[in-house]
């Protein structure tokens, strides 16, 4: 997905970095094998990336200057696609099995902004720490997400559930997803790894108290990624 | 981080967490926290204390007796702009330092099977 990109921005100096937020790491590869990246794609069953750098949904970008000091921090990111799929048309098609249509109308409806997203992406490989979009370090730690108590609590009971799940106590995992999901809402990660888990459709389940088409539904499809905050650095 | 006891192992906290273990305290970026004493030679740590002093949650699954000790809390997600180290197998199974990448711009970017 990111290949073309790559393929681009690499000779001006910029390397992408995939990872993958998957407990189950076998679910990824075949992903990963079937595009041949040539860009490092790594896999992260803890999600420790989420706590690290404060990412809570995919695709979440973050921006790494040369010294290794961050210059954006995770915020909603998209390659181009020359294509984009069409959700609303697939929703319509008669082959959609019925418990995927509500979910393809609702992807229809999230604001993507991948243009938007891309020319600052190419400013930034085009002027480095002179780009309005690169921050001083001040301004990513006050624009990175919030992490209180709750958010703190959360990224520590999914840790556990992940830990329970792929070390064969399985049974013990969802209480503390349960948790995860009731102090960080925000974050889609927790959420939608855990729904996958019960159900591939991540459609209601006797487990969790909630599902992508109804949590989506709450807030609103275009508020499911935020906003992008491409206004100018304020401080250099 | 997961722990099987209360006793944390200092190299695996600062990889784990990207806090670095200094005479003066536990530092990430410009920020210390003072510990209780000098724990940058001891052997090992006690999560209590990290979890009190950094404000980490230390969480506990009383049926399979272990314990998560979460992020700090202190108001953002990150707490330095200064990249944490995160040490990540790719698909072949080779492991990836994220540090390896200075010297370039890097783009990294979270995505899902599911």
């Amino acid at each position: 997905m990111w290949q073309a990109l790559r393929n681009e921005l690499h000779p001006k100096g910029l390397e992408i970095v995939t990872v993958a937020l998957d407990v189950d790491a076998e679910a990824a590869r075949p992903w990963i094998e079937q595009t041949k990246p040539n860009h490092p794609s790594l896999i992260d069953s803890a999600h420790q990336i989420d706590e690290l750098f404060g990412v809570v949904n995919v695709p979440n970008g973050v921006w790494i200057d040369e010294d290794g000091v961050i210059v954006r921090p995770a915020e909603p990111a998209w390659p181009e696609r020359d294509t984009p799929p069409d959700w609303q048309k697939m929703a319509d098609s008669p082959d959609v099995p019925e418990q995927l249509r509500e979910t393809l109308k609702l992807a229809s409806n999230i604001r993507i902004q991948p243009k938007e997203y891309l020319a600052a992406l190419r400013d930034w490989v085009a002027n480095g720490k002179a780009s309005q979009y690169a921050l001083s370090p001040e301004e990513v730690v006050a624009r990175s997400g919030p992490r209180g108590k709750a958010e703190a609590e959360a990224a520590a009971r999914f840790e556990l559930g992940q830990y329970l799940w792929r070390s064969g106590r399985q049974e013990l995992a969802p209480k503390h997803w349960r948790e995860a999901h009731r102090l960080q809402p925000a974050n889609w990660t927790y959420k939608r790894q855990a729904w996958t888990l019960a159900d591939p459709f991540q459609g209601p389940s006797e487990l969790y108290d909630s599902c992508w088409v109804n949590d989506v539904r709450k807030i609103g499809a275009e508020n499911y990624y935020p906003p992008l905050d491409l206004s100018p650095a304020r401080t250099k | 981080m997961i722990l099987k006891s209360l006793e944390v192992d200092p190299k695996t906290f600062e990889q784990r967490t990207g806090w670095a273990l200094k005479p003066e305290g536990a530092c990430k970026g410009q920020v210390c926290v003072p510990l209780a004493a000098d724990v940058s030679g001891a052997g090992k740590l006690d999560a209590r204390l990290l979890s009190e002093r950094l404000g980490m949650p230390l969480i506990r699954d009383d049926d399979a007796g272990v314990w998560c000790l979460g992020p700090e809390a202190m108001g953002r997600a990150l707490t330095s702009a200064r990249a944490p180290e995160l040490t990540l197998p790719d698909h072949t199974g080779n492991q990836f330092r994220l540090s390896s990448l200075r010297g370039q711009k890097a783009l990294i970017v979270t995505w899902s099977s599911w």
